[in-house]
């Protein structure tokens, strides 16, 4: 593709090696982002990926292995000073200051001044051309970001980049946050960046995506750079054969389930803002898909159901109990919840893996009143083993976990609390395919064995190979749920967007 | 639309707390003279409040406030009595505000090695040769500084815990430089024009009161139009992003602590003048009042948020309870009572009106 000069390599990695103690965290990465390209960097949660970027972008120092920038030697001493020569990251949890606007989180460190005072003409008139450059001149840049939507603060953080003069830019997982416009929108603008002759890396747990935009390849596995080469030379089952190291089969399993008595019921249930209204029945033995694009209600509807959020009108019954109720009362049912925000509602971040495990069923657990770290831990270790847990020991941090972990932790709390119906929010977002392969191999036992199962995913594949039923919500309001069979991703897709069908 | 919601909360609240105590206490509440003394009321606090908010913008806290200001009377009073010019003792009580803001900062970036050899040299220095042995033994703890701020690594610290043990410290320091006594200027003539800061009588306004204004203004242009400022809050709201584009963070909070606790050095020579003494007891839980005017005037605690004028209406607000209840002649606690309300009343309706803008 005749584009900028020979597509010399800008970004080159050798032989990056990283150990932490006893444990390798990379045992020799290649790595080369090339100008006018997009490389796609893929691998499991685990595979390195993040100590990786902690190399490249100069957070952390490798032990042995080579990186250079154009020709020159290139090993910077901190992520300032990455930025300095023109590698910038776009990480997954966006790192703006929220309280400042947009002009001034891409000026940021370098204002323009007018002697002693800031010139607040020329900081805008820098933000409007460095928006302009990614196509969104019509962002507004004189309020804080934090009102601005996680598209928009996205492309905040690119103009940042691209104004700091970048010319590799490594994108970790992002569109986790976007809705789908918005990551098509995103991906048009990593092909005009491309044209544009920067280096891009993307990395991503979303194959679709990786074979949408990126022109070459690398797969990391073990720490190891197992796999790279042109996008076009695979297609997704090799690339995920390559990162997980055997081939996984079919990802989506479905034993037959037989669908029993309705443990839960909904009926014209309106929340505070959202839902508007959702009439719905889950069952035993099931598992129901909610679809919808992000923002439609799906989340309120859950936390409605849990009790988390207000319910305005409508009737709920959850077993006998009829009218909301207390998310202490619904434990108290069997009925537990697994929150789309892992990091900032799931999980206690900074408490073991048995501490987080074990929340719900304290009480349960408790001999006179008390619950020693021991019995907590004591009880936690069969769930770490059921969902095999990658950590140290039970009172491990739940911080220090991958994502993928993270979420097998999350989980298995509704597990330990021996839960019969489960609500699940986005219980794959942001996890590696492994891990998904093995959370929906759970979902399918569960359901199986005759709990029921109410599941929200963005993701539509996920929802057409795991579910019974399918619902689509659209601006707060349900359709009906119909049988997964009948119904395909552009039909959902159709009813999602406020069209007719499904 | 948010930032006039923001400014008019807090004015909007002082309007009302005023005209209820107009309607209360009438004529003696809305004298002008009484107008006149409610700001100078404010000076002291209001002085020390417009450093805090540059503080707490940058996501920082300073609870030593009070044992500074108290550490202020002392070394302005000390230089007096040595026979200083007036000029000389207020350099000397802002200077000491300035001190302690860079040690807090020094500790709070992680040089709590280095400030600590530095203040325990000149501390034995003291003890043993009084303010000459104090030159020495700065020396000597500068020294060792050098020597162990190689070895050891950098160790930031919470400004919570830093200014928690300044509180103690300070406030110990202070009592120790009297010798649990206060310190009296040689009077009447010795203290020259420093003894008229507060008087309430005099000029359009009180001297007190228009250096208040000075600092505030001074302060409104560096946090909203300069880059110290924009960095400043910055940090308050993203440190790493902060670090990230390069903002040179440890420097940045260092002139924090030194700009913003010195603004405490300036209202201990407003609280000398106005008490005509050093006093190691004075300003006790001005720290409290301090942060509630700049949460009052819309400053998070979590850093990011806060503005100068805000934190002069909270200052202000708190004046005109303490006042009005005096003059309608209610006790003391009912007006603790009172100023505890309003600040959490204020809290709650910033944090309504931040839902409602959602």
């Amino acid at each position: 593709m005749g584009r900028m000069g020979e597509n010399l390599p800008r970004l080159s990695m050798q032989g990056i090696a990283k150990r932490f103690g006893a444990t390798v965290a990379l045992d020799g990465v290649d790595l080369e982002a090339r100008a006018g390209e997009v490389l796609a960097l893929v691998g499991e949660n685990g595979a390195g990926k993040s100590t990786l970027m902690k190399v490249l972008s100069g957070a952390l120092a490798p032990d042995s292995g080579s990186m250079k920038l154009g020709e020159e030697p290139y090993a910077p001493r901190s992520p300032a000073e990455a930025h300095a020569r023109g590698v910038a990251m776009i990480y997954q949890e966006l790192s703006l200051a929220p309280h400042l606007t947009a002009a001034e989180n891409i000026a940021l460190g370098r204002e323009p001044v007018r002697g002693l005072l800031l010139d607040s003409q020329a900081l805008r008139e820098r933000a409007r051309a460095a928006l302009e450059r990614v196509g969104h001149a019509d962002l507004p840049i004189d309020i804080p970001v934090a009102r601005l939507s996680p598209a928009e603060r996205q492309i905040v953080e690119i103009a940042r980049a691209l104004s700091l003069g970048s010319r590799v830019l490594v994108l970790d997982e992002p569109t986790s946050s976007l809705s789908s416009s918005d990551v098509a929108r995103l991906l048009d603008l990593l092909r005009g960046l491309r044209a544009q002759g920067l280096a891009v890396v993307y990395i991503s747990h979303v194959l679709e995506e990786v074979f949408a935009v990126a022109d070459r390849y690398t797969v990391l596995r073990d720490g190891r750079s197992v796999a790279s080469g042109p996008i076009a030379g695979v297609d997704a089952r090799s690339l995920v054969a390559h990162m997980v190291g055997r081939d996984v089969g079919e990802i989506y399993p479905r034993s037959a389930r037989s669908p029993g008595d309705v443990v839960a019921r909904i009926e014209n249930l309106a929340g505070v803002r959202l839902p508007r209204a959702a009439s719905l029945e889950i069952r035993r033995g099931e598992v129901l898909g909610l679809a919808g694009l992000v923002g439609a209600g799906r989340t309120e509807l859950l936390r409605a159901l849990f009790g988390l959020d207000p319910v305005l009108r409508g009737e709920i019954s959850v077993l006998a109990l009829r009218g909301p109720a207390s998310p202490r009362a619904r434990w108290a049912q069997r009925v537990g919840m697994v929150s789309e925000d892992r990091q900032g509602e799931g999980l206690a971040l900074s408490l073991s893996v048995a501490d987080n495990l074990c929340l719900p069923s304290l009480r349960a657990l408790s001999r006179a009143g008390l619950a020693t770290p021991r019995a907590v831990e004591r009880s936690a270790a069969p769930w770490i083993d059921r969902l095999r847990v990658r950590c140290r020991s039970p009172r491990e941090q739940v911080a220090l976990l991958s994502g993928g972990n993270q979420q097998k932790v999350a989980l298995a709390r509704l597990l330990a609390a021996d839960c019969d119906i489960l609500l699940l929010d986005e219980p794959t977002r942001g996890i590696d395919v492994a891990a998904k392969a093995e959370i929906y191999a759970l979902i399918d036992e569960l359901a199986r064995a005759g709990r029921a199962v109410l599941l929200v995913s963005s993701y539509l594949p996920e929802l057409l190979g795991l579910c019974d039923r399918i619902a689509v919500m659209s601006r707060g309001r349900l359709g009906p749920a119909r049988p997964a069979a009948d119904l395909d991703a552009h039909g959902i897709l159709l009813a999602a967007t406020g069209g007719e069908a499904a | 639309m948010r930032s006039i919601l923001r400014r008019a909360g807090p004015a909007l609240g002082l309007i009302a707390a005023w005209a209820l105590f107009a309607a209360l206490a009438g004529g003696s509440f809305v004298a002008l003279a009484n107008q006149r003394l409610m700001l100078l009321q404010t000076a002291v606090v209001g002085t020390a409040a417009v450093g805090a908010t540059l503080i707490i913008v940058s996501g920082g806290i300073d609870l030593s406030v009070g044992s500074t200001i108290a550490l202020g009377t002392m070394a302005g009073a000390i230089a007096l009595r040595a026979g200083l010019s007036p000029a000389l003792a207020a350099l000397a009580g802002v200077g000491t505000g300035a001190l302690v803001g860079a040690a807090i900062g020094a500790m709070v970036v992680g040089e709590v090695v280095r400030a600590g050899a530095l203040a325990a040299g000149a501390f034995v220095g003291w003890r043993a040769g009084g303010s000459g042995g104090a030159v020495v033994g700065l020396a000597a703890g500068a020294t060792l500084a050098l020597a162990a701020g190689r070895l050891v690594p950098r160790l930031p610290l919470s400004p919570f815990i830093v200014t928690l043990g300044m509180w103690g410290a300070m406030r110990g320091l202070a009592k120790g430089l009297g010798d649990n006594q206060p310190v009296y200027p040689p009077s009447p003539g010795g203290t020259g024009w420093l003894a008229d800061l507060m008087l309430p009588s005099g000029g359009i306004l009180p001297a007190g009161v228009w250096i208040l204004l000075a600092v505030a203004a001074l302060f409104a242009v560096l946090l909203r139009h300069t880059r110290f400022g924009r960095h400043a809050f910055a940090i308050g709201s993203n440190q790493e992003t902060a670090r990230l584009c390069g903002v040179d963070v440890e420097r940045t909070k260092l002139l924090v602590y030194g700009l913003g606790v010195g603004c405490a050095g300036i209202a201990s020579v407003l609280q000398l003048s106005y008490l005509s003494m050093g006093d190691p007891t004075t300003a006790q839980g001005a720290e409290l009042k301090v942060i509630a005017a700049a949460v009052i005037g819309g400053a998070s605690l979590s850093g990011g948020e806060g503005s100068i004028l805000g934190t002069l209406l909270g200052a202000l607000l708190m004046t005109v309870v303490d006042n009005g209840c005096t003059k309608l002649g209610l006790d003391n606690w009912v007006q603790e009572c009172v100023t505890g309300a309003i600040i959490v009343l204020a809290v709650t309706l910033d944090r309504l009106r931040h839902r409602a803008l959602k």
